[in-house]
């Protein structure tokens, strides 16, 4: 795997430009965690400051340090979801996932997270699951598509 | 009440990212002009337009331009702000989705205007949709001679690229955007210098949103008295319009600037259940009125006199099931997220607010804590560095001065429980 991750920072070298694309790209194949090994190997690779990789990272919520799963879900908290009952949604995904916002399921296929705004706000409550969006979320639609990611 | 649609053009029988089709529907006419134009008088026509930016800031778009013209530099570049971060707001993607060539024809005319050949669209990573669009639009556009070397056999060269961002808030601040370009994390820079002189790489920077963009063709092609025509005296042209919350016919609208909300309420089909208790305009940067306060006209000089905000063109319609202060909670927890942490008044300002808006949540709140948050938003607003500190406290001020029962309720319970 940490292959993989240094021929993709490698392509960049020198480029302290394309770290956040270097991030996004690595990410899929690092189970969405950017490790300090994930980071150091980026670091090397690109010939930047580990401290840069780090600073970059922990930045922006698209990136995490902590152990996510396979499968990111992220759902819309913002105001037009949460005037469309996206709490309630959040709780009822929670329970059926066995899990709290920020944690993953124990066979390390999905972590359940909260973002802010998607720009779905005509059709709330809305979710991403990895690059994937959905809109006009029920929990009935909910249980049939993560089907698609076992 | 019908749309005035300028930018969202009705004729929707054609692929939209296909160059050619656009230009059967005269697209690229605005290009075809401004190729033949000095960059003199392109930027005088955007000034005579009166087009002023749809982002929030409301600047005039002509003046933003001869900025980037009058400083000379061998690099500039023309950044299109598509991080549309703010809650409550997808008119930005309904534009890419509906008219991708408009966007690009208004970088490539405002490229030429301020003597720049690189474009660059910051796109937030939410939107992968829009990338997938986008990209297909600019090879489209490059294979059909509007973009790349040469523009349209002229001696013009400009071509766009994409950037997609991360997942922040903050980086549809021009400044934090950049930092984010450049591959940094997206905190604000202090202002001045302005992007229009030292921007992206230093360099001088054309920063627009993307509706900002979609009227520049429109202003080319029908000159700026067909423009003005429409909206108001001091805001020409139309607003797209993001209905949302508990709207029955939620979406994006297209009306001319000045519309009045009123109108757009009706529009949207009013409340799907119970009654109207409040809206938030302009996102939840934006400010909270009463629904005594519906007969207003949406655009930048009515609002402003009543000390509202348009902001992106949001309307978040509230029904009266919603607590207020449970929204103004979850409006804060937004803000202490996405926070860049740079300055101390927006880092610790907003974690403030949200604490004492727990106090009213739970019933511990007192009189004093209005006051307190009042003069915690004035320090906020007067001593932030970017627009993201100075617009988060909008909610609650708004609030307490359109709907203060909201707060002193609570401190009733608590005296009551006493």
């Amino acid at each position: 795997m940490l292959n993989e991750v240094e021929k993709i920072a490698s392509a960049y070298k020198g480029r302290k430009d394309m770290l956040i694309k270097v991030l996004r790209d690595v990410q899929p194949l690092t189970n969405n965690t950017l490790t300090p090994e994930v980071a150091k190997t980026i670091a090397n690779a690109m010939d930047i400051p580990l401290a840069k990789v780090y600073n970059t990272a922990t930045f922006y919520a698209l990136f995490s340090t902590e152990q996510r799963g396979k499968h990111v879900i992220r759902l819309c908290r913002s105001a037009s979801c949460h005037l469309n009952q996206a709490e309630e949604l959040l709780d009822q995904i929670a329970k059926k996932l066995q899990i709290k916002v920020g944690e993953t399921t124990t066979d390390g296929l999905f972590t359940l997270e909260t973002c802010e705004c998607l720009g779905l706000c005509g059709s709330s409550p809305s979710m991403m699951i990895d690059e994937d969006v959905y809109s006009n979320v029920t929990f009935d639609q909910f249980k049939k598509i993560i089907g698609k990611y076992r | 009440m019908e749309e005035t649609r300028l930018i969202l053009n009705n004729n929707t029988n054609y692929n939209p990212v296909c160059a050619k089709e656009y230009a059967k529907n005269g697209g690229y006419e605005a290009l075809k002009k401004a190729v033949q134009m000095t960059p003199e008088d392109i930027i005088n026509t955007l000034k005579e337009s009166g087009l002023r930016g749809r982002g929030g800031a409301g600047f005039p778009m002509g003046l933003k331009i001869s900025f980037v013209y009058k400083t000379p530099s061998d690099q500039k570049y023309v950044v299109c702000n598509a991080d549309e971060g703010e809650p409550g707001t997808n008119k930005d993607r309904v534009i890419f989705e509906t008219v991708p060539h408009s966007v690009i024809e208004g970088m490539i005319i405002s490229g030429l205007a301020c003597g720049a050949d690189k474009g660059i669209i910051y796109l937030r990573w939410e939107y992968p949709q829009v990338n997938e669009l986008l990209t297909k639009a600019l090879e489209s556009a490059r294979k059909n001679g509007y973009l790349g070397k040469n523009i349209l056999g002229s001696n013009h060269n400009f071509d766009i690229e994409i950037y997609i961002g991360a997942g922040a808030y903050v980086c549809g601040e021009e400044t934090a955007l950049l930092e984010s370009i450049e591959g940094k994390r997206g905190e604000a820079r202090f202002k001045p210098p302005f992007p229009g002189v030292v921007g992206l790489w230093g360099k001088p920077t054309l920063i627009n949103n993307v509706e900002t963009l979609a009227n520049v063709p429109l202003i080319l092609t029908n000159g700026p008295a067909w423009f003005k025509k429409f909206g108001t005296e001091k805001c020409p042209g139309t607003k797209l319009f993001t209905l949302c919350g508990n709207v029955n016919k939620p979406g994006v609208y297209e009306f001319p600037m000045g519309v009045n909300l009123k109108d757009l309420f009706a529009f949207g089909g009013e409340v799907k259940k119970g009654k109207l208790q409040a809206v938030q305009l302009g996102g939840v940067s934006g400010s909270i009125i009463n629904a005594e306060q519906l007969d207003v006209k949406m655009d930048p000089e009515t609002l402003a006199s009543k000390g509202l905000t348009l902001g992106s063109g949001a309307v978040l319609f509230i029904d009266d099931s919603e607590d207020m202060i449970d929204l103004l909670e979850n409006i804060m927890e937004f803000f202490v997220h996405e926070s860049c942490g740079k300055c101390t008044p927006c880092r610790e300002g907003n974690m403030r607010l949200l604490e004492l808006i727990r106090k009213f949540k739970d019933h511990s709140a007192t009189l004093e804590d209005i006051d307190t948050m009042m003069d915690l938003s004035e320090t906020m607003i007067c001593a932030s560095l970017c627009g993201l500190g100075q617009a988060s406290p909008t909610a609650i001020v708004t609030t307490i001065r359109n709907m203060k029962k909201v707060f002193t309720d609570r401190i009733k319970e608590e005296q009551n429980n006493g």
